[in-house]
């Protein structure tokens, strides 16, 4: 431990060694070491289910290791509940935002330090330091409303801001930028290297190798529950970064797709005139023809979602016409299911999956639902259908008979997608769906996507990757403060152009 | 990723199904050391009597009621209205028989009575939204007003009956064993048959899990929950029936009493939660038996009745808390590290 490289400003924050941790079936950490400094940023990154944030929970004391030992500031230290390790300065954002929904953002944000005096709660005091939590990260939301009513990035915002205190020592944020825009990341970035200044040691989960670049000092590669190494940033390439990750080369996948865009010339499938609804999304105009992508891009709260699910009939819309190739749609989810639509929904845990059901039946559930309950898919052709798909996006599980709430976030992820597929759709609306996948299987996914599309299928996918749009998109549509502002077709498709748009600055 | 093989007797213990079972035959063996004679079978009449025949043949009615309650419960709901919902049932079949209908239709009154009992529960809840134990709250209250006013409807003041149908359904036998196992054999098959060879049993499961998801992904999360409340509805007609038939007379203030709860607690028993999302049929009924099993014997061990309530709630308390993940890890663990 003595001898520490140049660059790595401070001393040894956090010492794991030998850390191993077996779930029911599955050895999720084996023999795993890892080493965090006073005043690094240090990214742990590694494949969907290589066992990242199995190391951070172990490290928390939310989940009790098998064997290893874990020192701080060189004493060891067994945490056998997450409040000691917030007490000993470890403030973490887990994966999954555990937030309480039905509170107030005040509530939520000083659950932990309540104050008053002879038990009662001062809420104006409460509202202050809340208040000052929400500043810090330049976040402007309204204290009285309730978490659940925000967007899952303003959660993720308000998750982050609640973790942050001031004798915070360690910092620990798992995948915090998976569903935010440009702009709160960067404002994120900003609050991690103040805090990097003050000697802080933060941990941080990712899979955007852009952002791992610009703001880590260190990176540890974990993968299929083993160390694969650490490295300072500065003497590794993304080419290498990568093959530790996924054990091979890429490729060039991703560039592959910027290539061609298509004219547009399948034949409709959706037409929407003036669809919209009061206070939610200002009617708009848009078309769908058979393979073609069109991507969905607008800042947060600019009415992604929203329209997304007014298509999908998840909102009902009060205004307009939503037509379909055979008649009109029917304005709720069910009827849009058996027009051959189907929703992958950006919150996975809260409207995306049933946790406790098993792979196997969150895959099939969608497809059983079009054939109706009397129709019973059969447990093998379902245990078919599962197996393909497991195959077919790689999700790290033994079989499909795994819970989908032990999955990792990534897998579960993927499981939304599967199930949309199984539905055999004609048209899929995929909010944000690459969110918290790995870099091989985001590309994967991208291809899968592609070829679908040759298949006839229609695409609307909504996201906060701009670069990600551009890349699998033949038209963008725009979105500013719940309006469409516009289309780009061809040449027009480009970063600039949509970063242009979205800001508002007139064309 | 990187399997890890599980030892066998971890699995046993980690499933849910080793409590449950294990209580019952810790039940039943310690009712041999109590009263020996205890697994005595005679045939009487025709009949098979005994201790263990008793308990079955008692447990039908909690153990119907707790099959519908399973398919509420799986939805996230609870169903408190099944007491009065048997005496509503009850009420009808005197009224019925004194209105001089087939006994074959007064039957079918009674069941549809309970289904129609299921179907204002299941709207209240899928359709009004109203929270189940609120919803199901209203019933329960009024419900056994109501089975008063059916009994007044034909002056009511001798709401007895006979009728040889109804009694052979509750109390007569066919090859010496009781018609009423039969009659909850067959319910069971079919509910099974309704829940597990049809999707009902998935989409309940999923609904009760994550009502929001399971509506995007296309399941009619209302109409689930309403059928749902229907079935109980339902199951809780035919135990009516079968209390009621057995004692010949309608007392909608008594029949059924406090059943909703033996009912709810035979589902978790079982293993359901009632955080919803899982179904358990076949465990339902163990925990239907469990608490019959020891309702007898705690007659038959000679306690003053005082204790029985205590001492069914301790067994109860221990089984439950086996289930519970938290105090299997802790014993699990406890094995592990031993060596
Ligand atoms: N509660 C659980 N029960 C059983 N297995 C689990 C549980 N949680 C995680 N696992 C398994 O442990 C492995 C590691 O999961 P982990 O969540 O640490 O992955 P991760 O690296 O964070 O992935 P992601 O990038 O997708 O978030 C996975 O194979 C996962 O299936
Ligand atoms: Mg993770």
């Amino acid at each position: 431990m003595a001898i520490m490289k140049a660059n790595t400003a401070g001393a040894t924050r956090i010492a794991m060694r030998g850390i191993r941790k077996a779930y029911p079936g599955v050895l999720a950490l084996d023999d795993v070491d890892f080493e965090l400094h006073g005043g690094e940023i240090h990214a742990l990154l590694g494949e969907n289910g290589a066992g990242k944030s199995t190391l951070i929970k172990v490290l928390t004391g939310a989940l009790q290791r098998d064997r290893g030992e874990i020192m701080l500031d060189g004493e060891p230290v067994n945490f056998a509940k997450t409040g000691d390790a917030q007490d000993a300065g470890i403030s973490t954002v887990y994966q999954e935002v555990n937030l309480i929904p039905a509170m107030t953002v005040t509530q939520n944000l000083t659950l932990e330090k309540t104050h008053g005096r002879f038990g009662f709660i001062s809420w104006r005091k409460a509202r202050a330091q809340a208040q000052q939590k929400l500043d810090r990260l330049g976040l402007k939301v309204e204290l009285n409303r309730t978490v659940g009513s925000h967007s899952v990035a303003i959660q993720q915002m308000i998750a982050i801001a609640r973790a942050l205190d001031d004798d915070t020592k360690v910092l620990v944020l798992d995948e915090p930028t998976a569903s935010l825009d440009a702009d709160e990341t960067a404002a994120l970035f900003d609050v991690m290297r103040s805090l990097k200044a003050k000697g802080i040691a933060i941990v941080f989960i990712t899979h955007f190798l852009e952002q791992v670049y610009e703001v880590s000092d260190r990176i540890t590669v974990l993968r299929n529950g083993c160390k694969i190494g650490t490295s300072l940033i500065g003497d590794i390439n993304r080419q290498d970064l990568i093959a530790m990750m996924i054990g091979r080369d890429l490729g060039e996948v991703e560039e592959a797709f910027a290539g061609e865009r298509r004219d547009g010339s399948g034949e409709v499938v959706l037409t929407a005139e003036g669809v919209g609804r009061k206070r939610v999304l200002a009617p708009f105009d848009l078309t769908l023809r058979a393979g073609e992508v069109v991507g969905l891009s607008g800042l947060l709260g600019s009415g992604r979602t929203e329209l997304v699910k007014l298509i999908f009939g998840a909102l009902k819309h009060d205004s307009g016409t939503l037509k379909l190739a055979n008649g009109t749609a029917g304005n709720n989810p069910r009827a849009s299911l058996d027009a051959g639509i189907v929703l992958c929904p950006e919150d996975r845990k809260s409207e995306g999956l049933v946790g406790e059901l098993s792979v196997r039946e969150n895959i099939i559930l969608s497809m059983q639902a079009k054939r109706g309950w009397l129709r019973k898919v059969s447990r093998a052709e379902q245990e078919k259908i599962a197996d393909e798909m497991i195959r077919a996006l790689a999700i790290a599980t033994p079989d499909g008979e795994k819970l989908v709430r032990q999955l990792s976030g990534g897998n579960q992820q993927k499981v939304v997608l599967a199930r949309a597929l199984a539905s055999s759709p004609r048209i899929m609306l995929l909010d944000e769906p690459t969110r918290g996948i790995d870099v091989g299987a985001h590309a994967e996914i991208l291809t899968l996507i592609r070829t679908l599309c040759e298949d006839g299928l229609a695409l609307l996918v909504a996201s906060s990757e701009i670069d990600e749009v551009v890349a699998s998109s033949d038209r963008v549509a725009v979105l500013r403060d719940r309006r469409k502002i516009g289309e780009l077709t061809g040449e027009d498709i480009t970063r600039d152009k949509i970063v242009t748009m979205i800001a508002g600055d007139n064309l | 990723m990187k399997l890890i093989e599980q030892p066998f007797v971890r699995r046993i213990l980690n499933g849910r199904a080793i409590w449950p079972l294990l209580a019952l035959a810790v039940i039943l063996i310690a009712d041999g050391f109590i009263s020996p004679g205890f697994y005595e079978i005679r045939i009487v009449e025709g009949r098979l009597f005994g201790n263990l025949i008793d308990i079955l043949y008692r447990a039908v009615p909690t153990a119907l009621i707790a099959l519908g309650m399973a398919v509420v419960i799986g939805t996230r709901g609870i169903d408190l209205s099944v007491g009065s919902i048997a005496a509503i049932a009850g009420a009808m079949i005197a009224w019925r028989i004194q209105a001089g209908d087939p006994h074959g239709v007064v039957l079918l009154y009674a069941l549809g009575a309970g289904i129609l009992c299921g179907m204002w529960n299941g709207m209240l809840v899928a359709f009004l939204g109203i929270q189940p134990i609120i919803a199901t709250l209203i019933l329960m209250v009024s419900g056994r007003g109501i089975g008063m006013l059916i009994n007044l409807i034909y002056g009511g003041t001798d709401p007895s009956f006979q009728s040889d149908f109804l009694q052979w359904l509750s109390t007569g036998s066919i090859l010496f064993i009781p018609t009423r196992l039969y009659v909850f054999a067959v319910i069971f098959l079919l509910l099974w048959l309704v829940i597990r060879r049809t999707a009902l049993g998935l989409f309940v499961e999923a609904t009760g899990g994550n009502a929001a998801a399971s509506n995007l992904a296309g399941v009619n999360a209302k109409l689930i929950i309403f059928a749902a409340y229907l079935i109980c509805g339902l199951t809780a007609g035919w135990a009516g029936v079968i209390l009621t038939a057995d004692t010949h007379t309608s007392d909608p203030v008594s029949v059924a009493l406090y059943i909703e709860l033996d009912a709810i607690l035979a589902v978790v028993i079982g293993g359901g939660s009632l955080a919803g999302g899982r179904i358990y049929l076949g465990m339902t009924v163990i925990g239907a038996l469990v608490i019959q099993a020891l309702t007898t014997s705690i007659l038959i061990s000679g306690l003053p009745p005082e204790y029985n309530l205590i001492i069914k709630a301790l067994v109860v308390l221990f089984v439950l808390v086996l289930q519970s993940d938290n105090a299997r890890r802790g014993i699990v663990s406890k094995f592990r590290r031993s060596p």
